[in-house]
């Protein structure tokens, strides 16, 4: 390097020098003890959360005879309230996982990582365990100080109060994702008779032990170092997306506000640090967007609060874009171009399930041309084809169907015409049509076969198209 | 290598190369030798457990007495447990009986499909199409009679068709003559000159008075659409007349044999192979 560098590229490096020693990463060596404090977001933060009750209490949800809500996996069906879904009809659920990628990208893009502040059951679990570790050891002080205490008696007596709550909630974790997928009225009488399935067992165990790990003892950790969401959400945020932010050209230069020290340049930021204090990954807002930041708003509200104890407004910390922050118009969010694309792509997986579910057929039929012969000569002259149909039967009981077929003229069906078929699982049966060689004036015919219930009160039908194969003309 | 180590207090190895690149000896992470005695234990254990490396002839046969072979006997075990239930009603049954009852008949078509497969397809094709000299069962036609005892004794004691060659006792127009008298009669057609051969030869010994066949014997229904012999049609009927079928003293006689699998299958394997076939086609 012949050339020195100049005063000012030395600042700059100076600078940046600076920052990276200030620059703080907690790796798990420090246990954040969050403050709780009150207010719009932490209410929000209740209510957005307590959407898992539903994980909880969902199961014991009855539809007629059964669960209303049932992953049937050893019988391959999944109930939802009056509507049976098997295996035939999973393409709905691809689209419905790709609605809720495609939400998760949208949100993020127009507001930041809201699963991460308010939905994700880590952020929710984690909430619900400080929560219990504040009622059982105090405030975030009083936790420290119990922390660096020698163990005693009363230690271990709110850390035992503790631990054991903690234990039960992951149990009753582990147990209640379990009922989704079997009867949760059996799963208890087995559980308590110690009667589970390995499966089961293992099932709970693992929920219960990652639930108890990664709520109790991962925390942040887990979101900081393990989650891929966090960073495929982070890459999506940019200048236009509405986050948690703090307004450095209102805040800064930060000032004490000592008595006697009124500085006419200071700016709102009263360096109180109660941003700092309440938040649960335990970043500092103030320096702008971070990794650690889940986006909980939690830090609003503790800005919020300090603003109007001494007399200013409210806001310094609030939702807003980077451009918002520095007065820069915002294109208007019909506009936003990824906005509109992935609200195009949530409609039409929308529309896709929404046509799924409305055309459900309760039977549904498949033709299977035999391949081995492709035709039969028959004695009087006649042309015979085989073909196997497969009917499914989606209803809840089990029902006779018709078997007609349209086609070439002369047509007639050999086989037995009226079938049972069991609910719940496909019948495949043989059907011999015969056709005049007459008829037969091409090679390959459409014919068309139909099914229809004969014995319930509302008829149900389905029809499928096949060919009908002839000697070679 | 240098004699004095230039690098103190960083827990090289001595080993140093071009002044600077030098060895450390950095100790594996924990986490990794953690795994690694786990790995060793859990090798220890699955030894003990399952049969592992060989001693002697056979390995040990562990703790658990696990093999593959007794693995696969207990799945089949298992399926035969399933099967019993319909072998077990099957059994007790006539063809007819099977036949009667679709649960029943669709059971056994599934299960002795690979049966099927493995004695019946190699000629008659996998599903009963036949080829070039035998016959399709998948039409209507039988040669020895559709029922279910007819078709469990053609498998059980095989079938072997005869007809004599006419082609040293006839002309050639003669024959031709008939081929086309024979022809005709499954499109309905009326020849004198034909049908005087047809008696004159005694054709309807098997054949019939009227050329409908003879299933006692296996003599061929002539009226009707289909041939015994691929592809059927004049020339074909030509040959067999002057030739027959299985006559010993024409070389270039027709071959028509079914050989009995009544003492390679047991009649209850016949049973169900008879009710798969009745079924091929109706």
């Amino acid at each position: 390097m012949s050339k020195q560098p100049s005063p000012s590229h030395l600042a700059a490096l100076d600078d940046l020098l600076e920052e990276a020693e200030q620059w703080h990463v907690n790796a798990g060596d420090e246990i954040i003890h969050a403050k709780r404090m009150g207010g719009k977001w932490r209410t929000i933060k209740w209510l957005s959360g307590s959407i898992w009750l539903l994980l909880f209490f969902g199961p014991y949800l009855r539809w007629n005879d059964r669960q209303a809500i049932l992953w049937d996996i050893p019988n391959r069906q999944f109930h939802l309230f009056n509507i049976t879904i098997l295996p035939q009809d999973l393409w709905m659920l691809a689209l419905l996982l790709l609605f809720l990628a495609i939400m998760l990208f949208a949100i993020t893009a127009f507001s930041g990582r809201v699963w991460c502040g308010f939905l994700c059951f880590q952020t929710v679990w984690t909430d619900i365990y400080t929560w219990i570790e504040e009622k059982c050891e105090g405030t975030p002080q009083q936790r420290r100080k119990l922390d660096q205490a020698p163990m005693d008696l009363n230690k271990f007596g709110k850390k035992l109060g503790k631990h054991t709550l903690w234990m039960l909630i992951a149990i009753w974790t582990g147990i209640s994702f379990v009922a989704w997928f079997t009867d949760v009225y059996l799963l208890w009488g087995d559980l308590f008779r110690l009667q589970l399935s390995s499966t089961a067992w293992i099932t709970i165990l693992l929920f219960t032990v990652c639930t108890y790990l990664l709520a109790a003892f991962m925390r942040e950790q887990l979101c900081m170092w393990v989650c891929p969401y966090a960073r495929i959400q982070g890459a999506m945020v940019d200048v236009t997306t509405i986050v948690p932010a703090y307004d450095f050209h209102r805040g800064e230069p930060r000032s004490r506000m000592k008595k006697g020290d009124a500085d006419e340049h200071a700016g709102d930021c009263v360096d109180c640090n109660q941003c700092v204090a309440v938040c649960p990954t335990g970043v500092d807002i103030r320096r702008g967007q971070q990794e650690g930041c889940i986006m909980c708003a939690l830090c609003i509200d503790a800005c919020d609060l300090v603003m109007d104890k001494i007399g200013r407004p409210r806001g310094l910390i609030r939702y807003e874009s980077l451009n918002g922050l520095e007065g820069k118009a915002c294109l208007p969010v019909y506009k936003q171009p990824r906005i509109v694309i992935t609200s195009l792509i949530m409609l039409a997986a929308l529309l896709g399930i929404f046509y799924g579910l409305s055309s459900i057929d309760a039977i549904d039929l498949k033709v299977l041309h035999a391949r081995q012969p492709l035709y039969v000569l028959q004695s009087d002259g006649s042309i015979q084809n085989k073909y196997t149909l497969k009917i499914l039967n989606k209803l809840a009981d089990d029902v006779t169907v018709k078997i007609t077929a349209t086609g070439p003229a002369g047509l007639k069906i050999t086989s037995r015409q009226l079938l049972a078929v069991q609910h719940g699982t496909v019948t495949p049966t043989s059907v011999f049509v015969r056709v005049p060689r007459k008829e037969l004036t091409v090679e390959s015919q459409p014919i068309i076969f139909h099914i229809e219930t004969v014995d319930s009160d509302k008829p149900f039908s389905s029809h499928r198209e096949s060919v009908f194969i002839g000697p070679k003309r | 290598m240098a004699d004095k180590n230039p690098f103190p207090g960083e827990n090289n190895t001595g080993h140093i190369w071009d002044d600077n690149i030098r060895e450390l000896d950095n100790p594996i992470p924990r986490w990794w030798m953690l795994s690694w005695y786990a790995s060793c234990v859990w090798v220890l254990i699955y030894v003990i457990i399952y049969p592992s490396f060989p001693i002697g002839d056979k390995p040990p046969p562990g703790l658990m007495g696990w093999t593959q072979i007794k693995e696969f006997k207990e799945g089949m075990a298992e399926v035969e447990a399933i099967r019993a239930k319909y072998e077990d009603q099957i059994k007790g049954m006539t063809g007819e009986q099977i036949l009667a009852d679709p649960g029943l008949s669709d059971y056994t078509v599934a299960s002795v499909k690979v049966l099927f497969g493995d004695h019946c397809g190699p000629c008659h094709g996998s599903g009963g199409q036949g080829a070039p000299g035998f016959p399709v069962i998948a039409d209507d036609v039988w040669l020895y009679g559709g029922s279910i005892e007819k078709i469990e004794e053609s498998i059980a004691k095989g079938r072997r068709g005869m007809m004599p060659a006419h082609g040293s006792k006839l002309a050639a127009e003669q024959i031709d003559t008939l081929a086309n008298y024979v022809v005709g009669m499954a499109e309905g057609k009326e020849d004198p000159a034909g049908k005087a051969l047809f008696m004159a030869n005694a054709c309807f010994a098997c054949h019939g008075m009227t050329g409908t066949g003879n299933q006692a014997m296996g003599a061929v229904d002539l009226t009707d659409s289909v041939w015994r012999f691929a592809p059927g049609g004049v020339e074909s009927a030509r040959q067999t007349i002057a030739h027959g079928v299985n006559f010993p003293a024409d070389p270039e006689s027709r071959e028509a044999i079914m050989p009995a699998f009544g003492e390679k299958l047991s009649s209850h394997e016949i049973k169900k192979l008879a009710v798969y076939v009745h079924k091929l086609g109706q």
